[in-house]
């Protein structure tokens, strides 16, 4: 959802019960530090999305602010809306925008590593999903169990296992729950259990 | 959570144990000094005075793994000074209900245990029937076999001398926790509980969970506002990844994995469906049928039809009694006999226990596949510390993941309000949403069956996998959809209770659950879900009013709130049998006569005083209330206190079952074990801290969190650290039977030595958010000192409990 | 030099704080200050003080009262934003001064490096960056404040522990607060320097805390500064002139560096 500008006088909500600062916001000729637009006017002018934190299980809302001329996120905080934070955040949710493109050391690129190898090498999307494909297929067609060892039904490759993931959406979830059974895997767990 | 955070402001007595919530869960907080602001009392058990002990009333230090020693204390204190809440107890538990006459308890172990299986036969777990098949019972709860007098002499055992000597607290902790905890027992206070990893990483995990919930039904507090059992879960989402069951005993709403007796569906559902004779027990389960065909609907689409089972033999099966769990997996693959695997999110090199171990099994695979929007140590173990890369053939790729706030989607947090989250940007450069990269990744496996065939090809070729927008795009909104469940055909529902009909077209959304159906005119991808949507494709998920009527923080139209947007489970157990509110002040629910008001009701039926329609509180459970007898449990059906399979003592000072009689001990050389040994003798605990997040693997990579928690530490207590003559923040060495770490001592007088059974024993603890990849001259892990060992239901691994050593390095 | 329309007060009610640092990281993030390389010092607290890119800082103290109670102590160190600012005083080129709010702000344009509010400050607060040649310090959200915003720890804050609002209504909050709370607990900021515009609840008395004056005030150097040569220097010169012909006095030579890491 796209919050504007009411989404921006909404963030200003966040003192709480205090004086409301809020009224005191448009408080006249101030000396401006310089002429460039300042940050907060800078979030008064972007395009605001709400999101949900992505670390500990509270389900904490941030408004992401999304700069027009860019399409690049540059401010993260808390959504004074949602009732379960009110816009408030700790340490991991208040650096979370170092999550975002900013960070350098995010992945940008398919990295593959070839047997023995002492280095990753970057590759596009469709060599890798044909090369992840075909060696899925082969390990799984190799060891797939059609009946156990008393002769029972079973349908199940015990060879290729899949871990992951509590920190992806629900929709993802479910669709890796989905394709991962249909293709007989057994071996499937993720961090509920650590 | 039964209850959800913010309703933690609601209560007047809180427990944290088992959960370092001021640290781990800092929004928790918020919620719990409002409650203390308003005069709750707030306890904080555990081994470590932390963050969260600072902001309690006091902090009760116990030695780790001795909850289930500390809590059945509390059972007997509350049961033999008459501190439980009578009406309740009666009326909403099995406590009046009769055991089998042959069910024995004696020196640590229930009737039918085979040692060399390590497990039991339950056949004496059981109640005495009436002619009808309904369970017999005793109201004065005076029968020496109802459960309440078995649950009475089980616990009388633990004594305060007792407990104060396995668990190393003072008599007068255990009494001053046993007095305010107990103090909520009446029907106008409300207690309720908070824990987190620290129950749950004990091979007696499920046990101490269970213990607490005994307490809690003993004392009427739950299904209350303020009250409940509360997992505060560790993970953003593992509330929904766990409900859409990346699990391998699991199906999509924990419908259970086929396995090998259920050869067909018909077995399979009679199976897994609850009988119950007593009319007045909702048995909820009893829908499961319509579940399952609407899942197995929604997972193959038209190709699932009555004549095939609806594709039930398409899926695997797991073989009776056997376990597929992470523990299993790495053991598997130590063992040379897993060849792929796919790890998302995940970082099992450093999060995984016996790390040493975990990092070899790796060299073995033929192919990893990873997804990530970081490296990590188990993407990149290859050239990890002593990994010569020529030596290693696995074939690894790394693909490159959005985070959260670049993709579309929604996350369930712990108190089960499922919220939609909106995309702000798209992902860097070649990166793409996990939705994505599992669809090309099956579309392109669903290609090459289509091409060459190949064992159960059905399976995938039958896979329902349209779930893509008009550009090729994985589309969040159409699996959402999709797991909410559709009507497949024009259908008219009639509402049993009141024989109301409402009419619905192919096309359109199942609105509830409740509506679902067996013979495959519905579909439903998780039927916990269903009613995430209305009819009409309204997503409830994206709800953000913020309208509360009970005052209570329930906040019904903000998000989702799985099952049916009911805030508070079994919450009609906050009412007497004639549906008045317990506690008028905290009233979440009342029967006004025709109808409930306030949150929605666990199902529509009248109170339970109603002979003829009225239905019992816990409308999941098959008998209809809560069970203080629990022979769902493989440990029997009272929970009792086990050492660690690593502790200080030779003998369990309450029998001579040392360890769990059930946990499965794994038999790899990596995995030794060394238990009251004199090589190893500190107690070790493992954590995280507010900074990090479980393996660092995304927190280590942000500097400004790496910046205040840059590296391994180990805290110990002052006259541990004069002992062995360290100083505050000198190198040490840690280890344990299985591995060794180096790392800087935090020498702390938050951490005290326990008098146990006479002795002094050291606790130390270590945090497990370390690996070497990343900072560059990055830290051990604290998971190469952690066994491979678990609690004997869940296999959550045994973090909390073991025994290590202290050097100066 | 300022008109002072509506001063506010920032309020850090210890006996709230959990020690998340929310605070901590909010206030970089806003900032855009970056992170710096660190050890574990066997304590939480890291950076081990205020730096040039470290604003605010938790404090961490494990303390056993008097009383022989253990108690784990956490205080949000920073700028205290003084009524009669120690470090305002002493700048000889008005880079540090009074705004709107009561904020203590630095214009960073023309500071000159000096150092002078360094030694003046009886807080500790002001902090030079070696590469910039400049100071750096809390301007407690000066722009969020115009723009009708909390500042961004007080936003952050989970447990209300950090509050900010009109002045008298703090203060009031604070000594009712502290009244509630009965036993050691103490008011701190309002008794010197003319009031402080950020106030502690303290729940042992100030003496107990690291790096927490009991007593603050502004050194006599500093008046002396202000009264004798202050006006000689720069009032009358204008700013900018004033800021080179002193710099060039305190420092020699001024050299253009070129951009370097962790210049803003």
């Amino acid at each position: 959802m796209e919050i504007t500008r009411r989404g921006f006088l909404a963030l200003s909500g966040a003192v709480g019960s205090q004086a409301a600062l809020g009224a005191f916001g448009l408080m006249g000729p101030v000396k401006a530090y310089a002429d460039e637009l300042s940050k907060a006017n800078k979030v008064k002018a972007s395009k605001q999305y709400t999101t949900v934190c992505a670390y500990c299980s509270c389900g904490c809302g941030l408004i992401c602010s999304v700069d027009y001329m860019t399409g690049k996120i540059f401010n993260i905080e808390g959504d004074p809306e949602n009732p379960i934070n009110e816009g408030s955040l700790c340490a991991k949710g208040a650096g979370f925008f170092d999550l975002t493109e900013a960070n350098k050391h995010r992945l940008r690129k398919v990295q593959y590593r070839a047997p023995y190898s002492d280095k990753w090498e970057e590759k596009d999307w469709d060599w890798a999903l044909n090369r992840i494909a075909r060696l899925t297929k082969d390990a799984r067609d190799k060891d797939f169990v059609v009946t156990n060892e008393k002769g029972e039904l079973v349908n199940r490759t015990e060879s290729v296992a899949h871990l992951g993931s509590s920190n992806i959406d629900n929709e993802e979830c479910w669709l890796i729950s989905m394709s991962v059974r249909s293709m007989g895997l057994v071996y499937i767990d993720h961090q509920a259990r650590v | 959570m039964t209850n959800h955070y913010i309703d933690l402001k609601n209560a007047d007595v809180i427990l944290i144990m088992g959960s370092n919530a001021a640290e781990h869960h800092p929004m928790a907080f918020k919620w719990i000094l409002r409650a203390k602001e308003k005069g709750a009392q707030i306890i904080h058990v555990d081994p470590r005075y932390t963050r969260t002990s600072a902001r309690c009333d006091y902090h009760v230090p116990l030695r780790s793994g001795t909850d289930i020693a500390f809590l059945g204390g509390m059972i007997n204190y509350i049961a033999s000074n008459d501190k439980f809440f009578h009406d309740y107890v009666v009326n909403y538990t099995n406590a009046p209900f009769l055991v089998n006459p042959d069910f024995q308890f004696n020196d640590g172990l229930f009737s039918g245990y085979n040692p060399e299986k390590r497990k039991y036969d339950k056949a004496t777990w059981t109640f005495q029937m009436d002619a009808n098949g309904v369970p017999m019972k005793d109201f004065t709860l005076q029968d020496p076999r109802c459960v309440f007098q078995l649950m009475k002499q089980h616990y009388s055992r633990y004594t305060l001398d007792k407990v104060s000597s396995i668990t190393g607290v003072s008599k007068e902790n255990l009494l001053k926790v046993y007095e305010a905890y107990a103090s909520t027992g009446v029907p106008d206070k409300a207690g309720t509980e908070c824990y987190a990893l620290g129950w749950t990483h004990h091979t007696t995990g499920s046990q101490i969970i269970r213990t607490m919930s005994m307490i809690q039904l003993l004392l009427g507090n739950m299904g209350i506002a303020g009250g409940g059992v509360n997992a505060l879960r560790g993970e953003p989402n593992v509330q929904g990844s766990t409900d859409h069951c990346i699990l391998y005993g699991n199906l999509p709403g924990y419908l259970k994995m086929l396995n090998t007796s259920c050869p067909d569906l018909k077995t399979y559902l009679e199976h897994y469906t609850p009988k119950c004779n007593d009319p007045q027990s909702a048995n909820f389960y009893i829908n499961y049928p319509k579940f399952t065909v609407s899942f197995l609907k929604a997972m193959y689409g038209d190709a699932a039809t009555p004549e095939n089972e609806f594709g039930y033999n398409w899926l695997p099966k797991l073989d009776d009694g056997k376990h597929y769990s992470l523990m299993h997996l790495f053991d598997k693959m130590y063992e040379g006999k897993i060849k792929g695997l796919f790890s998302y999110g995940t970082d099992p090199a450093v999060s995984s226990p016996n790390s040493g171990k975990v990092r070899k099994a790796l060299e073995k695979l033929d192919f990893l596949v990873s997804a990530n929007i970081f490296d990590n140590e188990t993407c990149s173990f290859w050239h990890g510390p002593g990994v010569d890369p020529t030596q290693v053939k696995t074939e690894c790729f790394l693909l490159p993941a959005a985070a959260t706030m670049e993709k579309e989607g929604s996350q369930s947090n712990s108190g089960r309000w499922v919220q939609w989250k909106y995309k702000a940007v798209n992902p860097p450069e070649d990166a793409l949403a996990i939705g994505d990269i599992q669809i090309r990744i099956m579309d392109t496996i669903k290609a090459l069956y289509a091409k060459e065939g190949g064992p159960n090809a059905e399976s995938i070729l039958n896979l329902k996998w349209d779930y893509k927008d008009g550009k090729g795009n994985f589309d969040a909104l159409k699996v959402a959809k999709q797991i909410n469940g559709y009507w497949l055909a024009d259908s008219t529902y009639e509402d049993k209770l009141t024989g109301a009909t409402k009419d619905f077209k192919k096309g359109e959304l199942v609105p509830s659950f409740g509506m679902l159906r067996d013979d495959g005119t519905t579909s439903c991808g998780n039927w916990i879900m269903s009613g995430s949507f209305d009819e009409k494709g309204l997503n409830k998920m994206a709800k953000r009013e913020k309208d509360d009527p009970t005052g209570l923080g329930l906040y019904p139209n903000w998000a989702y709130c799985w099952p049916v947007n009911r805030r508070i489970i079994y919450n009609r157990a906050s009412c007497d049998v004639n549906g008045k509110p317990y506690n008028p002040k905290r009233k979440i629910l009342a029967w006004t006569g025709d109808k409930w008001v306030g949150d929605v009701p666990d199902g529509p039926w009248p109170p339970q005083a109603d002979k003829e329609k009225g239905k019992y509180p816990f409308i999941m459970k098959q008998d209809g209330v809560g069970s203080l007898f629990g022979p769902g449990m493989v440990e029997g059906p009272f929970p009792e206190h086990y050492e660690p399979l690593e502790g200080p003592l030779a003998k369990n000072p309450l029998s001579n079952q040392l360890i769990n009689p059930t946990i499965e001990i794994f038999k790899s050389e990596l995995d030794t074990v060394a238990n009251a040994s004199e090589k190893f003798p500190y107690v070790c605990t493992t954590y995280s801290c507010t900074e990090h997040w479980c393996s660092g693997a995304l927190t280590r990579w942000q500097a400004w969190l790496l910046e205040m928690q840059p590296e391994l530490y180990v805290e110990i207590g002052e006259q541990l650290a004069r002992d062995l003559r360290i100083g505050n923040a000198d190198w040490v060495h840690v280890s344990s039977a299985r591995g060794r770490v180096k790392c800087r001592a935090m020498v702390t007088k938050r951490f005290v030595p326990f008098k146990v059974e006479g002795k002094t024993v050291h606790q130390v603890g270590l945090p497990f958010n370390y690996g070497w990849l990343y900072p560059e001259d990055g830290s051990d892990s604290t998971n190469f000192l952690t066994p491979t060992v678990g609690d004997a239901n869940t296999f959550c691994p045994e973090y909390k409990a073991f025994m290590v050593n202290v050097e100066r390095a | 030099m300022k008109e002072h329309k509506m001063e506010y007060v920032k309020l850090i009610d210890t006996t709230l704080c959990t020690a998340c640092r929310g605070c901590q990281v909010a206030c970089k993030q806003w900032n855009e200050n970056p992170a710096s390389k660190t050890q574990n010092h066997g304590s939480y607290q890291n950076p081990q003080d205020l730096e040039w890119n470290t604003w605010t800082l938790i404090r961490f103290q494990e303390y056993t009262d008097t009383d022989g109670n253990f108690k784990w102590l956490f205080r949000k160190d920073g700028c205290m934003h003084c009524t009669d600012a120690a470090c305002v005083r002493a700048c000889p080129s008005g880079a540090l001064h009074h705004t709107d709010y009561g904020v203590v702000a630095h214009n960073r344009e023309i500071c000159i490096g000096c150092k002078a509010c360094t030694s003046a400050c009886p807080f500790d607060i002001p902090r030079y960056n070696k590469t910039t040649e400049k100071i750096y310090k809390c301007d407690l959200c000066y722009d969020r404040l115009k723009n009708g915003q909390p500042a961004a720890c007080v936003k952050a804050c989970i447990t209300g522990a950090i509050t900010m609002g009109e002045k008298e209504t703090m203060i009031k909050k604070a000594y009712d607060r502290v009244e509630k709370l009965g036993g050691k607990a103490v008011v701190y900021g309002d008794k010197f320097v003319g009031g402080t515009h950020v106030m502690y609840i303290l729940s042992e008395p100030p003496a107990v805390y690291d790096k927490l004056p009991v007593k603050p005030s502004v050194p006599m150097s500093v008046i002396l500064w202000k009264n004798l040569f202050k006006p000689f220097t720069l009032i009358g010169m204008g700013a900018i002139a004033g800021a080179a012909a002193l710099h060039y006095l305190i420092k020699g030579p001024h050299e253009v560096h070129e951009k370097k890491e962790g210049e803003e």
